[in-house]
């Protein structure tokens, strides 16, 4: 494992393998929460703190499974401890830093259903990624998913003055737009570290 | 029980796709060709109605305040047998369809019909509910591929449909193309829907007058 490999990771995860424009993972939050800048950076950052988490400890998971030769349950323990994990940190949050959980909100058991951090947690062990190969895809996977939440939602506050075909009202505005922020990324596709 | 309504349901006024807009992260993500768009619509339509049909089973056993996680350990043990048989009897399009298989899990259209019918309907009620929404989702799939292979690769199922003289306009079948051809789908549906709207609004004055 080397830096270089780090970096071509973060590098991926955040421009060129974008989570939202080039994987197709965690549209859903990102269509739904993304009508306000503050409320977007908030659901990305805490959308990167679980993807982190939940990396550290799938990978942890993981291994329990393989030594056991029951990988095939793979699917339904990280779906466990996702939803689990999520859980907890509502508890410790509400606890611990009550500002921090009031500012998250409605945001943090929405990210159960996440495919975003699911998918991060599945990419790891089909990538055969170790340990902290894991964690900073996880992390920076995460990165690149706040990178692109907020993008759309300063563009998506514009959009409130445009004008466009009445039909297109609402969601098929912003799938447009996501398109073109997407086709944008694609300017990305090039980059890569060397050497790999 | 209305078999009909709910079809038309699940396949127009209450499409899981165009009019709910649940389940986007698949819906754009394999429906690169019209082989993934029909894999990943049975997988769906499979596991919805199994599902439906558990979570109905269970309804009055299920404690409230646990209950989605329940839904959600109901589901991926759905999830993990499709996934399974997939890969034992269609390893291709398992190997195509890659990760989006073991992420039907946080489909929301399985989570959201689970909450939203099967945990207050018969079992009869949410088995139909589970076919006619996964006969609507497979149908927008279908629509969607046929429509980015055809443009974006030339062929349908694989097979050269357009001249050889036809440059494929490649950007279709990358992301871009997903997100504008659902999106354009989505207007397009929008637009029908406010039309017959209006119809019947005009139909029911003209019967007042």
């Amino acid at each position: 494992m080397s830096v270089t490999k780090l970096l071509a990771i973060s590098l991926g995860a955040i421009l060129t393998n974008n989570f939202i424009f080039s994987q197709f993972l965690g549209i859903c939050p990102f269509l739904g929460v993304s009508k306000k800048s503050d409320t977007a950076i908030g659901m990305g950052l805490a959308v990167t703190f679980v993807m982190g988490l939940a990396s550290a400890f799938c990978f942890g998971v993981n291994k329990i499974l393989v030594a056991l030769g029951l990988d095939y349950m793979q699917t339904v323990a990280f779906i466990l401890v996702v939803a689990s994990l999520v859980q907890f940190i509502e508890m410790f949050l509400k606890k611990s830093m009550p500002t921090l959980y009031t500012a998250l909100g409605v945001y943090l058991p929405l990210i159960t259903t996440n495919c975003a951090v699911l998918g991060v947690v599945l990419l790891n062990v089909q990538n055969d990624y170790n340990f902290i190969e894991s964690v900073v895809y996880g992390i920076t996977g995460g990165l690149g998913f706040l990178l692109a939440i907020y993008l759309f939602s300063t563009v998506r506050e514009r959009l409130e003055f445009a004008d466009y075909p009445k039909a297109f009202e609402g969601f098929p505005i912003a799938l447009i737009t996501a398109g073109l922020i997407a086709l944008a990324f694609m300017g990305f596709s090039g980059l890569q570290v060397w050497p790999m | 029980m209305n078999f009909n309504k709910q079809l038309k349901d699940g396949l127009i006024y209450q499409n899981p796709v165009l009019v709910q807009v649940l389940g986007m992260c698949s819906t754009m993500a394999i429906t690169t060709s019209v082989s993934n768009g029909l894999g990943m619509g049975l997988s769906v339509l499979v596991i919805l109605t199994l599902s439906n049909i558990f979570i109905s089973l269970l309804r009055k056993i299920i404690p409230n305040e646990v209950r989605i996680a329940c839904y959600i350990v109901v589901i991926a043990g759905f999830v993990t047998i499709v996934d399974l048989c997939l890969q034992a009897f269609v390893p291709a399009i398992a190997e195509s369809l890659g990760v989006f298989i073991p992420l039907i899990v946080v489909n929301c259209i399985i989570l959201g019909r689970a909450e939203a019918f099967a945990s207050k309907n018969s079992v009869a009620a949410s088995a139909v509910d589970g076919i006619c929404q996964g006969i609507g989702y497979t149908a927008v799939l279908l629509i969607l591929s046929a429509f980015r292979e055809l443009l974006g690769a030339g062929t349908l199922l694989g097979i050269q449909i357009m001249p050889s003289s036809y440059v494929p306009a490649n950007m279709l079948t990358l992301p871009v193309g997903g997100f504008l051809c659902l999106g354009t789908l989505i207007a397009i549906m929008q637009w029908a829907l406010a039309k017959s709207e209006k119809k019947n609004a005009a139909k029911k004055e003209t019967e007042g007058k």
